[in-house]
């Protein structure tokens, strides 16, 4: 029974990093990982989606349809952002850098100005539930049934879905697809907003466990990115293999040294991912077997 | 022919640096200039704008009451922007372009020490008005916050006797968690507990799932939350969620930022804070100061422990200056050192203490209850700020001008 306790207890650890870095780096693999857009605005994106969320569910409609609307709306405020602004930076990563930071920088800023520095948030809802000595949050495990789904209902939507073969050939190889007629400036557009209200959806479904202030994105970035990168371009032979080592490294670590540790683990793995992998998992494991 | 221009260029400049530093005896008669520096924007502001209103009043109510020594005061304010440059940037232009009688700045530490040097390089006077970890031994300083001493002192003992002698400590990693866990471990020690664990988060930190479980594995009696900044907030919310349901015991939280009113109930129930001053004070001077606070700004959303000091020190300033006849520096340091100055204010009376220019306090215990309300278990009346005198800083002797911690006392004389 003590095993079985420890067994869950580590599981639980490491399903909740898990979840975490798959649900905040979704909208990041797309636009970064498929897109090469290296977008430094994520964090405001998952910050508006969070926003979104609370004020929706306190203005008392329930919470999964305010997490949802806090993704809508930031896959909208993505499509308006990719159309004025992002369009012009496809083929200048290094200027789309200064692009998306001011984009950051002025979403912050502007939440703080018109919002206030603090807003109230949304409690986590179900309680908890005992294993043993220790209690768990049971939203939580919620969050990780989230992530399974997530990873699922994009794969569904990129291998299973016309959108999803007119994204990769627009991506992949887009004279080719714009010969063969699709609109690829629309699907530029499309794939950003999904990223942005994958995003969005990210903030929505943390908002109920942190405290709402407009740098609130900016904890989520530094995993995001670190995610991203370990996993390379593709998402699912990528990031979620990335998100998997990386939760085992992160929780494990901070479980025996502490937080500090945790942090430092995640960043020595990136580093030594860059070095000797640099097309990330999914270059590597698309190359062992070709 | 140039050696000579330099000479030249020396008399002149060492001229008007003359001027400059004899210009305030000039001025004796004009209104007493107090420069503030505080963050209206930024990271901090949620905690700090009130603290301008509140030399705000003070200013008034000292200005309708005919001013400092027949003197009005006029406030020289700044927007700081939670920046530390800023602080820098800001204190040396009211010192050296606006002259002003003394300085009122400051949040977090780390801005403190940013511009504590420039303080003791144009030999100004600063008022922090701030709870910190404690220790500055400095002249041209006048400390008005809580140190560890005043608010650890007695919250652990009493959480100890109340719950059990097995303490876990949780804080922000840097100079004041640091510090402040340092505190919390020598007082359970010399209270025969034990220190069940101890885990310092980076700054920026917000998910605590393991954290959560590593506090569950002990037998932590109750934690000692020493968490800063919005991101490391997260963690009571989390904690709730996943029902622990130890008591926490802090020095930081409710008192300055008010995360009983903006956290959702209960995610802070049980929490104990040591606070010399909360707008939920319920005595007659601290409702007077609310109504007199809310008749001048109706729309403040929280009159924190650091408004109060703001205004204590206004008054305590009014007092020295008025006693000294003067604004000189020196002279008003002399009637600090007489030991008697004090002020019957929001929080109950006050005193300076003239070895570490530091303040006693009342020291209030809040309890934040299941619906976020607060209640008053304990109330410790004059708790003064001792350690810095008992360690042996005396700045009525000598002046180091150094901050000091528990592992690093000032040198033995």
């Amino acid at each position: 029974m003590a095993l079985f306790q420890s067994i869950f207890a580590m599981l639980y650890q490491f399903g909740d990093t898990f979840a975490f870095l798959v649900i905040s780096c979704a909208g990041l693999a797309v636009i970064f990982g498929m897109m090469g857009v290296i977008n430094l605005a994520h964090g405001e994106f998952i910050m508006c989606g969070a926003y979104v969320t609370a004020s929706a569910a306190r203005a008392g409609m329930p919470l999964p349809m305010a997490i949802l609307s806090g993704a809508l709306v930031a896959g909208i405020v993505g499509m308006i952002v990719e159309r004025l602004v992002i369009r012009h930076f496809y083929h200048r990563p290094l200027d789309s850098i200064i692009a998306t930071w001011g984009i950051s920088l002025i979403a912050t800023q502007g939440v703080l100005i018109v919002l206030g520095s603090t807003m109230q948030g949304v409690g986590t809802p179900l309680g908890s539930v005992e294993v043993g000595i220790r209690s768990y949050s049971l939203y939580r495990l919620v969050l990780m049934a989230c992530a399974l789904g997530l990873l699922g209902g994009l794969y569904i939507l990129f291998y299973h879905s016309r959108f999803g073969v007119i994204a990769r050939a627009t991506i992949q190889k887009p004279q080719m697809a714009l010969a063969l007629g699709v609109d690829t400036g629309r699907v530029y557009g499309l794939t950003f907003g999904l990223g942005a209200a994958l995003a969005g959806l990210a903030g929505g479904l943390y908002a109920p466990t942190m405290t709402m202030v407009p740098t609130m994105g900016a904890t989520f970035i530094v995993e995001s990115f670190v995610t991203v990168v370990v996993g390379g371009a593709d998402i699912f032979v990528g990031a979620a293999p990335a998100a998997a080592i990386l939760a085992l490294i992160k929780a494990g670590l901070t479980a025996w040294y502490g937080q500090l540790f945790g942090q430092i683990g995640l960043l020595i793995t990136v580093i030594l991912v860059i070095r000797i992998l640099p097309g990330g998992l999914s270059g590597w494991i698309k190359g062992t077997t070709r | 022919m140039t050696s000579n221009r330099m000479i030249l260029a020396g008399l002149l400049t060492s001229a008007a640096m003359a001027i400059v530093a004899a210009a305030p005896a000039f001025a004796q008669d004009g209104p007493i200039k107090i420069g503030v520096l505080e963050d209206q924007s930024g990271d901090f502001a949620a905690a700090t704008t009130v603290k301008v209103h509140a030399i705000q009043l003070a200013a008034k109510e000292i200005n309708d009451a005919g001013g400092i020594d027949g003197r009005p005061v006029e406030l020289v304010v700044y927007d700081t922007q939670s920046d530390n440059r800023r602080y820098q940037e800001f204190m040396r232009r009211v010192l050296q372009s606006d002259q002003v009688d003394v300085v009122f700045a400051g949040f977090s530490s780390a801005s403190r020490e940013a511009y504590r040097p420039i303080v003791n390089q144009f030999d100004g006077l600063a008022f922090y008005n701030n709870q910190y970890e404690g220790g500055v031994c400095d002249n041209n300083m006048i400390v008005t916050g809580a140190v560890p001493e005043q608010q650890f002192s007695t919250l652990i003992p009493w959480m100890m006797e109340e719950y059990g002698p097995n303490v876990y400590t949780l804080a922000a990693d840097y100079n004041f968690g640091q510090i402040s866990a340092e505190w919390v471990r020598q007082i359970v020690e010399e209270n025969g507990g034990t220190m069940v664990g101890e885990e310092f988060i980076p700054l920026g930190v917000s998910q605590f799932g393991q954290t959560i479980q590593n506090i569950q594995a002990t037998e932590a009696d109750f934690v000692v939350t020493l968490l800063v900044g919005a991101a490391q907030a997260s963690y009571y919310e989390q904690a709730a969620s996943a029902n622990i349901s130890l008591p926490m015991a802090s020095s930081v939280n409710v008192g300055q930022g008010y995360e009983h009113k903006r956290f959702t109930p209960p995610s802070l129930a049980n929490m104990y804070v040591t606070t010399n001053y909360i707008e939920e004070i319920d005595t007659p001077a601290s409702k007077d100061f609310v109504e007199r606070f809310h008749a001048m700004f109706p729309d403040e959303p929280y009159i924190n422990q650091e408004a109060a000091n703001s205004y204590i020190a206004m008054n305590l300033y009014k007092q020295l200056v008025e006693r000294a006849g003067t604004t000189d520096h020196d002279a008003v340091r002399a009637v600090l050192a007489e030991g008697d100055v004090c002020f019957e204010g929001p929080s109950g009376n006050v005193c300076l203490d003239p070895k570490s220019q530091h303040m006693s306090h009342t020291i209030y215990l809040a309890k934040v209850n299941d619906d976020h309300s607060i209640s008053f278990p304990k109330v410790w009346e004059d708790i003064k700020p001792y350690w810095l005198g008992d360690a042996g800083c005396d700045l009525t002797k000598n002046d180091p001008s150094a901050q000091y911690t528990p592992s690093s006392p000032p040198p033995a004389q």
